[in-house]
């Protein structure tokens, strides 16, 4: 089973560019299970099962999304495995712009849009800068050269990344991208694998529920600033 | 040259020769001084625990500035010459053979016809990916009489197809002269002050109304914008084949713009319905449920047509520039 990391900033085009690409591997006959992580609530899923494919959906709610993500990933990739799947995709969102859910030796793919401003991939993390294969969406909202100098921005962060554009609305590039998901690599379990970057972490007084505000209330791992 | 020539050089002549360095360090929050420390030393004694807020691991970083510098350096490697691309025909939607082999060279303009949906933008799509039998259409792609490297796919240093979609909106916080200025200095070309000077020049040469350097980029008109976005891909933009999909005609002098591309020796492929441009192009591919159905060469009869049709346009135009002016047309 072919197994991806998609994420990506909320709003970018993730579940439209996934679409797209499963469309795609379904022309060549191929069963695919997706995994759709979200925080609160997430209708995306159906978009999914619409298309035939099989969907779980995991909504982290009161817990932190990528550390939610590491410690269920494992067991959908069983899931796959045991469905026969010949790909299986994760979808999640990069909320804080510090997570990743990248996994070393697992094919990772980052999806960021044109109209996320000149210094975004700039602000994002390990989710751009260790991606293996970068997706530009709403390429058809700008012009050519806007698409070509947010690209090199984003180039400049990840140098060693594939960077593609695809339009998540007509398909566009849909197809060349699939051709690189085909390379993806087979796996059968993520025993034994790691992160490629280290998750954020805080393991203080607000981590476990404290909602008042003032000196006296924080403990545990906290961090002042310069001011 | 190479990043491991670097490595050992002092940051203050790798900073003032390669200044790309000191702006890919910056994109990841950090700081560097031009001093007599070597890139390498710098590297290696940056602390980790900055990293790790910054997101970045140390070998990681190494790995991203390898790749950075060694694509920078490969942009003043001589591009590879493009003297044909030649398009093997393969497929429509009903499974018909296109039995089509064609081949165009540099300074050529071919115009692409066909209603909405009936496979315009994938045919430019297949020329942009190079394609090798591998796309919906089967088609194949030649460059130089030969299955060009697979590098053309993927690089983003020399892209062998600059392609000006019909789009021309942006939605970056800058003023023309920043633009085109940041798209130069990704483009790392010689003297880019120079080029914004030219590339703003030829603009509003194009465009039918003037604008200056200082406007932002957000309030140009539709006319000045594809004005600007000509301009630019004509005076920046190395890649030997450009793929235009459409020129609007409001608001710019679109036989200039074309006149301005077939300059710079380039095979431009055009999707366009403005009889102008088409009859100005050496030949018409006509697109049919998704393939390539008949190849028109322009004749004689339709050359000399252009002129009386030209001139209907500039008749057209010089109503249009009386209206804008607030004149009335109870003559024309």
């Amino acid at each position: 089973m072919r197994f991806l990391t998609v994420s990506g900033p909320p709003s970018s085009g993730k579940t439209s560019v996934i679409l797209r690409v499963i469309e795609a591997l379904q022309t060549r006959q191929r069963k695919i299970g997706v995994v759709k992580f979200d925080c609160l609530l997430t209708e995306d899923d159906q978009l999914y099962a619409k298309k035939g494919v099989l969907v779980k959906k995991g909504l982290s709610g009161a817990l932190c999304p990528d550390h939610y993500f590491v410690s269920n990933i494992e067991a959908c990739v069983t899931w796959g495995h045991e469905n026969d799947c010949a790909y299986l995709i994760s979808e999640s969102a990069g909320l804080c712009n510090r997570c990743s859910p990248h996994i070393n030796e697992i094919t990772a793919v980052c999806v960021i849009d044109n109209l996320s401003g000149i210094n975004t991939p700039r602000k994002i993390g390990p989710m751009l800068k260790s991606a293996d294969i970068v997706v530009i969406t709403k390429g058809d909202i700008v012009s050519q050269a806007e698409r070509e100098v947010f690209a090199s921005r984003v180039k400049q962060v990840n140098p060693g990344a594939v960077i593609m554009h695809v339009n998540g609305i007509t398909g566009q590039g849909a197809f060349e991208l699939t051709s690189l998901f085909e390379e993806a690599s087979d796996i059968e379990t993520l025993k034994g694998k790691t992160l490629r970057f280290s998750m954020p972490s805080a393991l203080c007084s607000y981590c476990l529920g404290e909602t008042r505000i003032g000196e006296e209330h924080q403990t545990g791992n906290i961090r002042k600033m310069d001011i | 040259m190479s990043y491991y020539d670097l490595l050992p050089r002092p940051l203050s002549e790798l900073l003032a020769e390669h200044p790309y360095i000191e702006d890919f360090l910056s994109s990841f929050g950090l700081e560097v001084e031009p001093g007599q420390e070597s890139l390498q030393d710098y590297l290696v004694n940056l602390n980790p625990d900055l990293l790790e807020d910054l997101g970045i691991g140390a070998e990681q970083l190494q790995q991203s500035l390898h790749d950075f510098i060694n694509g920078m350096l490969a942009l003043d490697d001589p591009l590879d010459q493009v003297n044909s691309l030649t398009l093997i025909g393969g497929f429509n939607k009903s499974g018909t053979a296109e039995n089509l082999e064609l081949t165009l060279k540099p300074g050529e303009v071919i115009c692409i016809v066909g209603p909405t949906g009936s496979g315009k933008s994938r045919l430019l799509a297949d020329i942009e990916w190079v394609a090798q039998g591998d796309t919906p259409t089967g088609r194949k792609i030649l460059i130089n009489g030969e299955v060009p490297d697979s590098k053309w796919r993927f690089s983003t240093e020399h892209k062998l197809v600059a392609q000006l979609s019909q789009n021309m909106n942006f939605v970056m916080d800058l003023s023309a002269e920043e633009f085109v200025r940041m798209h130069a200095e990704s483009r790392l070309v010689t003297e880019p002050e120079k080029k914004v000077e030219m590339i703003l020049k030829q603009a509003n040469e194009l465009a039918g109304e003037t604008f200056l350097p200082d406007t932002p980029i957000t309030s140009l008109s539709g006319g000045q914008s594809r004005a600007l976005m000509i301009a630019d891909m004509a005076c920046l933009s190395k890649s030997p084949i450009v793929l235009i999909d459409e020129i609007e005609n409001a608001g710019i002098d679109r036989k200039k713009a074309l006149d301005l591309l077939m300059r710079e020796e380039k095979i431009v492929l055009m999707a366009t319905h403005d009889p102008i441009l088409a009859l100005m192009g050496d030949k018409r591919l006509v697109i049919k449920n998704g393939g390539i159905a008949r190849i028109i060469e322009a004749s004689a009869a339709e050359r000399k047509n252009l002129i009386a049709l030209e001139e209907l346009d500039n008749k057209l135009l010089a109503l249009r520039n009386r209206i804008r002016s607030g004149e009335t047309l109870e003559s024309i």
